[in-house]
């Protein structure tokens, strides 16, 4: 899946992966795909929530280059 | 300087009941023979162990002979758990249990072998109709020990047994209805840590899935506690006779603290609002890293517990949050004690805002 912007969240516990995510989603424009490339678990819990949360639309997991999970997001406001 | 502390941590042990401390300490002096001798000071403890025996049984309505002590509530699990396990044919059929079961049930599941995760809402509530026809066992907890969620233990329809974890509800509300065999835990309703009940249903096939021992009671194992066993039941009659009281006094409480939690900007407040135990709440605080929020909460002299597992200890979110696809991480659980008052809440509603706002603010938000 092409994004506009992939974060970079490779060893980093939780919360930080949502913590980049909060901070950097309104990089890409409205409608554009953020992912967050993260190898903590609670990513693949947090990310979805984090859209719950914040009115973002979870787009669904697939894998970085080098098999990492990666969560796409897709920035609705 | 250090505030007075507010206990906020009853869903992992409630203080021990006034009740509970009394007859502990006098059933020390008389309660320490073994039972089963037939000397006057083994007639003394004997006494005691059917007596509390019998309280118990009165308390949750059910039989005497339904009521087995455990040394704790994970041990009544393991044991009510695997000893209907046993009872089925010769090659068993898969355990199914709530993926929101506590981590006891979890484990004995998988002990067993063959084991199927059921799953559960967004509110953590579980779906009669998930349980697949091949179920040997089902183990369904009578409301959860993370969110407070009650379960629909009274409603499912299973023809195979049916086994309950308890130990977040025993003493507070009611048993359901339906179940074979039924674990609880002493110190989760003010009696003392050490006490675990195991309840089989008269008529259940229960087969002790572990060595045998040679006890008054067949499904017990290892030198009765009779003190502890005593006061657990002096405990459990005095919370059963407080809890209507307590149970709408806690409730009220825990309402307050859903509406302000929900205030504080990006924090969700999970589990079932209106179908829930009395007491107690939680809440995820996004950005936050839970162990921070717990300890900042303790410097201000507040004992909350976190589901959340950000840092080193442990690399598992929490399987009921995961499961119910909430935040996992910023967890806070707050669960009331009996004596936990207004001034407690109110207070620890004062200073939650501003912990959460300064832990964020350190990350950068």
């Amino acid at each position: 899946m092409r994004v506009d912007l992939e974060l970079d969240c490779r060893g980093m516990l939780c919360p930080l992966p949502v913590i980049e995510l909060g901070k950097r989603y309104a990089e890409v424009p409205v409608g554009g795909l953020v992912a967050v490339v993260a190898t903590d678990v609670a990513a693949r819990t947090d990310v979805p929530a984090w859209c719950r949360m914040r009115g973002q639309e979870y787009v669904g997991e697939d894998a970085a280059d080098d098999g990492s999970p990666r969560y796409v997001v897709r920035r609705i406001s | 300087m250090r505030k007075a502390a507010a206990y906020l941590d009853s869903a992992s042990s409630e203080p021990l009941h006034p009740a509970a401390r009394e007859t502990l300490l006098a059933a020390y002096d008389r309660g320490y023979a073994d039972p089963r001798r037939l000397h006057g000071a083994g007639r003394d403890a004997r006494l005691l162990l059917d007596n509390a025996r019998a309280v118990v049984a009165e308390c949750l309505e059910v039989r005497p002979d339904e009521v087995t002590f455990t040394p704790s509530g994970t041990s009544a699990v393991h044991r009510g758990l695997l000893g209907l396990r046993r009872s089925g044919t010769l090659a068993p059929s898969p355990i199914a249990y709530s993926a929101v079961e506590h981590s006891a049930v979890v484990h004995a599941a998988t002990w067993a072998g063959d084991a199927v995760e059921l799953p559960v809402d967004r509110l953590g509530r579980v779906d009669p109709a998930s349980i697949p026809g091949d179920a040997g066992v089902v183990a369904l907890q009578s409301a959860n020990h993370e969110v407070g969620t009650l379960q629909p233990v009274s409603d499912l329809d299973v023809a195979v047994p049916l086994f309950v974890d308890a130990c977040a509800s025993m003493g507070r509300l009611p048993l359901p209805r339906g179940w074979d065999a039924v674990a609880g835990s002493a110190h989760k309703w003010g009696g003392p840590a050490g006490v675990g009940v195991l309840l089989v249903r008269k008529g259940t096939r229960w087969v002790n899935p572990f060595p045998g021992d040679d006890r008054i009671d067949e499904r017990a194992s290892g030198f009765e506690n009779v003190p502890a066993a005593l006061a657990a039941a002096a405990a459990l009659r005095a919370v059963v006779t407080e809890r209507d009281e307590v149970n709408a006094r806690q409730s009220a409480l825990v309402d307050r603290i859903r509406t302000a939690a929900a205030q504080i900007p990006d924090v969700e407040v999970v589990g079932d609002p209106v179908d829930r135990l009395p007491h107690l709440v939680t809440f995820s605080c996004l950005y936050v890293d839970g162990e921070a929020l717990v300890t900042e909460l303790d410097r201000r002299g507040y004992g909350v517990a976190s589901g959340s597992a950000c840092t080193a200890s442990t690399l598992t979110p929490s399987r009921v949050l995961e499961a119910m696809g909430v935040l996992t991480h910023g967890n806070v659980r707050v669960s009331l004690t009996r004596d936990t008052t207004e001034a407690d809440v109110d207070g620890f509603l004062a200073v939650l805002p501003e912990v959460v706002r300064d832990i964020r603010a350190e990350a950068g938000l």
